[in-house]
């Protein structure tokens, strides 16, 4: 304190130094960016989706489905592990949450229990007597739940990347949840068709007898077949066959094309097991209908002429940019799950670029007018805790830009928040420098002893301030999280440019001057 | 130059003596805050109730008005809608209630009342949040609160002896509590950058009581002869001049982003104004009022005196 260390002074200066360098990349036009500006080792601020416009989806994978379709699938395990074992049973079927079934008389409850256990260990496995019932542990789910969303975020990231959307972001969030976020595009809509649809497609052929003109959604339907929806017309039904004959995975390729009557459909290619499988079907059943179901609904059912093996064509009441949408998300894959849209936030790029505008007048006023104030407060102490504030700033965007934080509308209030908020510091400690001097200290005493004793308050008065950022932080998300990590970089920042920057110019200045009486 | 002073050298109020009057305002504030959240609760925005909100603006001077648009929108059956100018004449905010069905009538209802307005009005944001994350926002936006209450709690009473911690957090639950009741009497938008606002607030306030705590303290070790009343009063006099500066340059900056910030930001500055008001408030006439019930010990069983130089001890 007592003596200017050169070193800290150096140290002092080469941070500011430091953090112009780095803040200094914001104070340009991205079109200049290509000369002088590639010299500097930083980067831009981040820039939130509020302020550069884009859209922000929160998606939910449907985990019910997935886990009523695990179930369906365990329960042919069960069967199929069952009768290996040659062990009888009888009922076997999946009721709401489980799969159960009745063993027959004279078989050993243990062993039912060691083959179920034996398809995963991790089921749970209970029996009334004869009525077995089977369900998913937690672990089952999670296991599930985790393949699901790995999956999940790499078909909806391949249909996102097909669009030529600009530096999308995917992520998952929590344990089921997924956040796109789609910088500059201002109008979601055929993301969302796009993640909208599961895309799962079968082909299973239509009942030899039973004509679509002949049912209605309640027709009862013989064992193995199924009533399902035409997808244009959801008042028309087709009875099909249960079985998949041939399913999307086996797809190789889909583009978007038009048929013979010039109307718009989609070609496909199979893989070549696919062509094969694709081959023995339509070979044995020429002149029967074979339905295109698209998620459970029936796109179209043409009647098979001839055999066919690895490519065809899917025709329906089709637009050309449905067409494209449909290429698009058979060639990328199913998506494992359903995707519910939790929440969408777009912004347009003209709000944005006025939110910024506004947010820079904002500032720029606010500056002046919190340096305005310090200066007829303090006169040249004002300048010193001005000359602080500015460096503040500067600190805060370049940790800002550092650290890559995102910078959004809230996060500008932040800023702007912190300039007033950020002298308080400096009025501690002024204020406290004229009490001691008022209080019959010679003036040097009295600033030494003015910041020595205003520190203390200073911290806890920041900390405190501190630990509701923090909540902010744990809790925020998206523009919050941005505002609160603005003021947490200010806190910091504050306490290091009123304190010390401030010190050593009041110091320096005390020293050269020699000065006897208080200046406010 | 002659320098601005805001606040006297060596004031002398008697602040404590207004300590009745003070507690009966704070009182009315408060129970008018449970009536009106009785009454009129509080005007939710979508981040916690769900629903849709478009902010359109007009692009055809002629045409776009509040009530074309208002006879635009009710063609579509969309329920409770409610349309408001947003910043400037051109601009709107249309709030749509959360459609029945799943998530595809929301979108679906999204793209109609683009439709409609397609040709008069651009679209300059839309949001949907469905209610699950809704009632998951206002969770965490309580739990966020009461953490911040708790942890400012916590470091307060470490710090300081548990009387402070106590007279503080009930200073703080007080500023939190009317600014809720602000927005609920004036039927202000409740949303996420309300608790941003809130919570940034009770930061403001929690600091603005420390510092005077802070002096207290010190008092309290310096003046042992005198009577806590002094010792008080004297605590807020000496930290007046600093407890106005900083409310005024904070203010400064809070009526620029009020004023010049655009209209997204105007409810947060005015949340935060009053805020500061009310924390400044609190912190005298709340806080080191409480403190007088309390019969805190002189110096022995303040045993934590880090950062007093040794000249003063």
């Amino acid at each position: 304190m007592k003596s200017l260390s050169k070193i800290r002074i150096i140290l002092i200066l080469f941070s500011v130094f430091l953090g112009i360098v780095y803040a200094a990349p914001n104070f340009f036009n991205s079109s200049l960016q290509n000369n002088s500006v590639n010299l500097l080792p930083g980067k831009k601020i981040n820039l939130g989706l509020d302020l550069k416009g884009g859209s922000y989806l929160l998606l939910k994978a449907d985990m019910e489905v997935v886990f009523a379709e695990k179930l369906e699938s365990l329960m042919s395990d069960i069967r199929s592990s069952l009768r290996k074992s040659k062990i009888g049973y009888k009922k076997l079927n999946v009721k709401e949450d489980f799969v159960s079934f009745q063993m027959r008389k004279g078989t050993s409850v243990e062993k039912i229990k060691s083959v179920i256990l034996g398809i995963d260990k991790n089921l749970i496995v209970k029996n009334n007597i004869d009525i077995f019932q089977i369900e998913f542990s937690d672990a089952n789910k999670q296991k599930i739940t985790k393949t699901t969303m790995m999956q999940a975020i790499e078909i909806v990231r391949r249909r996102i990347d097909e669009t030529g959307t600009n530096e999308p972001s995917i992520q998952q969030q929590g344990t089921d949840r997924i956040i796109v976020q789609l910088p500059g595009l201002d109008d979601p809509s055929r993301i969302k068709k796009l993640l909208g649809k599961t895309a799962k497609l079968n082909f299973q052929l239509v009942h030899p007898t039973i004509l679509s003109e002949d049912i209605n959604k309640d027709s009862k339907s013989p064992p193995g077949y199924i009533v399902l929806p035409e997808d244009k017309n959801l008042d028309r039904f087709y009875m099909v066959n249960k079985r998949v004959m041939v399913s999307g995975e086996m797809l190789k390729d889909a583009s978007p094309t038009f048929d013979r009557n010039n109307s718009p459909s989609v070609s496909f290619q199979l893989s070549p097991l696919g062509g094969k499988k694709f081959g023995r079907v339509t070979g044995k059943h020429v002149g029967r209908a074979f339905a295109i179901v698209l998620d459970g609904k029936v796109v179209s059912a043409p009647v098979i002429q001839t055999q066919i093996f690895s490519t065809g064509q899917i025709t329906g009441a089709f637009s050309v940019q449905e067409t494209n949408d449909l290429a698009l998300v058979l060639r990328s894959g199913a998506l494992p799950a359903p995707m519910i849209i939790l929440e969408e936030r777009s912004v347009g790029p003209g709000l944005g670029s006025d939110s910024i505008s506004s947010g820079k007048i904002a500032s720029i006023i606010g500056l002046i007018a919190v340096m305005f104030f310090m200066l007829i407060t303090y006169g040249v102490f004002g300048i010193f805790a001005n000359i602080a504030l500015c460096c503040n700033i500067i600190f805060i965007i370049a940790l800002l830009s550092m650290i890559q934080a995102t910078l959004t509308l809230p996060g500008i209030a932040g800023i702007v928040l912190t300039m007033g908020m950020a002298v308080d510091a400096n009025v501690l400690i002024f204020e406290r420098i004229k009490e001691e001097f008022n209080a019959g200290r010679k003036i040097v005493d009295a600033i030494e002893a003015g910041f020595q004793r205003a520190i203390s308050t200073i911290v806890d008065a920041n900390l405190t301030t501190l630990f509701a950022a923090l909540a902010l932080f744990s809790f925020g998300s998206g523009p919050i999280k941005g505002f609160s990590v603005t003021l947490m970089i200010g806190i910091a920042t504050s306490m290091f440019t009123a304190i010390i920057i401030t010190k050593y110019l009041v110091l320096f200045y005390s020293k050269k001057k020699d000065i006897n009486n208080i200046l406010f | 130059m002659k320098l601005l002073r805001l606040i006297p050298n060596n004031t002398n109020f008697d602040f404590l003596r207004f300590k009745k009057i003070a507690f009966i305002f704070s009182a009315i504030i408060i129970s008018g805050t449970f009536v009106s959240l009785l009454i009129n609760n509080l005007n939710y925005g979508i981040d916690f109730k769900g629903g849709i909100l478009l902010e359109l603006r007009s692009n055809n001077s002629n045409n776009g008005n509040i009530d074309d648009l208002r006879n635009k929108v009710s063609t579509l059956n969309a329920g409770e809608v409610s349309i408001q100018n947003f910043g400037k004449e051109t601009d709107f905010l249309v709030r749509i209630q959360k459609q029945d069905g799943d998530q595809k009538q929301q979108i679906a209802m999204i793209e109609k009342v683009k439709s409609v307005t397609n040709k008069d009005y651009n679209v300059r944001r839309s949001e949907f949040v469905g209610p699950v994350v809704g009632d998951e926002l206002k969770t965490a936006g309580m739990l966020a609160v009461s953490l911040a209450l708790l942890s400012i709690m916590v470091y307060i009473w470490f710090r300081f002896e548990w009387q402070f911690s106590i007279a503080a957090i009930i200073a703080l639950t007080h500023d939190v509590l009317t600014t809720v009741g602000l927005f609920s009497i004036l039927q202000l938008e409740f949303n996420l950058a309300t608790i941003a606002a809130i919570l940034t607030t009770a930061g403001y306030s929690i600091n603005d009581t420390v510092v005077i705590f802070d002096r207290v303290r010190e008092n309290l070790r310096r003046y042992k002869s005198k009577d806590h009343y002094f010792i008080y009063n004297k605590s807020i006099n000496e930290t007046l001049s600093r407890t106005v500066i900083t409310s005024v340059t904070t203010l400064i900056a809070l009526f620029i982003i009020f004023f010049f910030g655009g209209a997204v930001l105007s409810d947060f500055a005015l949340a935060m104004i009053w805020g500061v008001l009310i924390g400044t408030f609190s912190s005298i006439f709340v806080a080191v009022s409480l403190l007088t019930f309390f019969n805190i010990n002189k110096g022995d069983k303040v045993e934590d005196q880090p950062n007093v130089p040794e000249y003063e001890r």
